[in-house]
């Protein structure tokens, strides 16, 4: 600071010998002092500032993952006083479990027909929003609206909508012609009405990753292929489409491991009291049966097996998903 | 992912300003103004995304009776009779001011403790920088919400189930919050400011607050929306771990649905009401949304 203020003092100015010397002369001891305190604050604060997230994710992500596969080795009861240890029955059990099994197989359905049209039509919006669009932000903010509404109150409304004797979507389908479905009984119905409703609070979201991912391009490949005359089409297979090859699969694989814990929905979908995931479970997610088993039932330990086996089978998933990123990216590399 | 990432990432904003549509053939060749069909299939689209928020205000202003015969298509005159009986049923004043206290405490939190987490990463040179941010992101991955059992059964054991704090504790820094402020501060802040700065012997963290805090405000700011909306969202973990009397909006919500008979007019008055801020603030601050989650992808 003292060098600063020689230096502003005037250029004719002698500039002052440095106020160092004055320092030195307190002392090597204290010198010594203060440079150590330099040295450990510049050694150890970088591992201050990252603690905070390691500790919190140790103590609320890492462990509780962990317990549960202990909690599942036991026949844990909420409030009970003896948790006896009964090692993978729990696991035997629920694999023998068609409860279970249904509920894997409507959670994979329902994963299935919301993420496949989801991609389709977010790319085809993307398109649509990377013309050159009078007042572009306003088209952006309009598909994003859903992105930002509450999700109960989307699910409840929803519910309303497809609601099998007054709802409004089987009053249009009347309308029009169709008869009128039973949205909450038949099995597949319900996964696509719920399927709907991640699809419609997802896509305009997803299409705006898509679009940036698109605005991301080089023009001059696409001025390079308008010379050699391919048609807008031939340049949205040729050129967009392999280019967005990463970014989609980033997409798939967000919505692969927040798809296969789909909650939400499948429990708000009816309103009737008493019943998750359907009169006769047919629209159950892993997760609702989950969160049945272990805070209505209070039979933590069977659902902390089923917590694990879901978590497997993200992993594997989402491992499946991470191979084909690389293969793909890399031979999608011009 | 990564070819994309390995690139300086272009501004958003340049989209919006990029200069007019040149004449030439070359320049015609994206900028040329789309059809009407194109303005048409995005209206449709637009209209479908409003319509839901449209029907739950339209069921709320009226009775519930009049929609067993002919539904009406316009608003009627019942809203705030309606709206009042919702505030009988659930305690929404205090469920919005839970919900507001709540996504405040984890907002501040999620972007003072990512920043300086992120200065460290991107800024700072320590032993096991690298493994460690990678570590980070791994845990992106990692479906923590099967972890509610035991995260329950802890808050049960310490007595905290049933508090606010059972809800804004798991929550207090991210991962995601992490890995944006590193992407950001890396290419936001010179290196030669920080080198400066430490010459001139500023602390490790003043050095934090006074370059770093003052040029990453925007991607900050962008952070403090998504971490809010994310948190205003949250419902497993609030529904397991809260009851109905000190509940968040959305627990509250659920509450007024889970009755043996469903008056459709007062639940969907009590999800239109719940609903209004957030559109409020998405009208506010939804330019600011498209921005970030733009940057995000490109960055991400």
């Amino acid at each position: 600071m003292t060098t600063e203020l020689t230096v502003t003092r005037g250029r004719g100015a002698e500039p002052r010998p440095p106020r160092r010397d004055d320092n030195d002369d307190i002392g090597p001891e204290k010198l010594g002092w203060r440079h150590r305190l330099t040295h450990l604050d510049v050694k150890f604060s970088p591992y201050l500032y990252i603690a905070p997230f390691f500790v919190l994710f140790a103590l609320v992500g890492l462990f509780p993952l962990v317990y549960t596969a202990y909690v599942s080795l036991f026949d844990w009861e909420l409030g009970a006083d003896e948790t006896p240890f009964v090692g993978i029955d729990n696991y035997t059990t629920l694999l023998a479990d068609s409860q279970f099994w249904n509920a894997m197989v409507n959670t994979l359905s329902i994963f299935a027909i919301s993420t496949i049209p989801q991609v389709i039509i977010a790319v085809l919006l993307a398109a649509l929003l990377n013309t050159a669009l009078r007042g572009r932000t306003g088209w952006r903010m309009g598909v994003l609206l859903p992105y930002v509404a509450s999700l109960v109150a989307l699910t409840i409304i929803f519910g309303d909508l497809f609601g099998v004797q007054y709802g409004t979507i089987n009053d249009v389908l009347e309308a029009i012609g169709f008869g009128r479905i039973d949205w909450q009984a038949d099995r597949w119905w319900s996964h696509i009405a719920i399927a709907t409703m991640v699809n419609w609070r997802w896509t305009g979201y997803n299409a705006l990753i898509v679009l940036a991912a698109m605005q991301a391009i080089p023009r001059d490949v696409y001025e390079a292929a308008w010379v050699d005359g391919a048609s807008k089409v031939r340049q949205f297979i040729s050129i967009t489409l392999p280019m967005l090859r990463p970014t989609l699969i980033f997409v798939i694989v967000t919505s692969t491991i927040g798809g296969l814990q789909i909650f939400t929905e499948p429990l708000l979908f009816s309103p009737s009291a008493g019943t998750s995931g359907g009169a006769t479970n047919q629209y159950q997610t892993v997760v609702l049966y989950m969160y049945e088993s272990g805070f209505r039932s209070l039979n933590l330990g069977y659902a902390s097996a089923m917590a694990w086996v879901l978590f497997l089978v993200i992993i594997v998933i989402a491992g499946i998903n991470f191979l084909l990123t690389r293969r793909l990216a890399s031979s999608g590399e011009a | 992912m990564a070819t994309i990432a390995d690139r300086p990432a272009p501004s958003t904003t340049t989209g919006a300003k990029r200069p007019k549509p040149r004449r030439s053939k070359a320049g015609s060749l994206a900028e040329r103004r789309p059809s009407f069909v194109v303005y048409g299939i995005l209206i449709a689209f637009i209209l479908g995304s409003a319509f839901p928020f449209y029907w739950s205000f339209l069921v709320a202003s009226h009775d519930d009776g009049e929609f067993t015969s002919d539904a009406p298509l316009l608003p009627g005159g019942k809203f705030f009779v309606n709206a009042g009986r919702v505030l009988d049923t659930i305690p929404f004043w205090k469920a919005l001011g839970n919900s507001i206290l709540v996504s405040g405490t984890v907002t501040l939190s999620v972007v003072v403790l990512s920043t300086l987490a992120g200065f460290a990463f991107a800024k700072l040179r320590f032993k096991g920088r690298g493994p460690l941010m990678v570590f980070v992101v791994a845990t992106l991955a990692v479906p923590t919400q099967l972890g509610v059992i035991p995260l329950y059964m802890a808050m049960a054991e310490y007595g905290w189930s049933g508090t606010l704090g059972a809800v804004i504790i798991p929550n207090l820094v991210t991962a995601f919050g992490v890995f944006w402020m590193r992407q950001y501060i890396a290419d936001a802040v010179p290196d030669e400011l920080i080198e400066a700065a430490r010459m001139d012997g500023c602390s490790m963290i003043r050095t934090f607050w006074h370059v770093c805090l003052p040029a990453v405000r925007p991607a900050a700011a962008m952070l403090g929306i998504f971490t809010f909306m994310m948190s205003w969202n949250d419902f497993l973990w609030p529904l397991i771990v809260l009851n109905a009397d000190n509940p968040t909006m959305q627990v509250a919500l659920e509450k007024l649905q889970s009755g043996y008979y469903v008056d459709n007019s007062l639940v969907l008055a009590g999800t239109t009401m719940a609903t209004v801020p957030i559109l409020i603030v998405f009208l506010v601050l939804g330019r600011q949304i498209v921005a970030g989650i733009m940057q995000g992808a490109v960055k991400g």
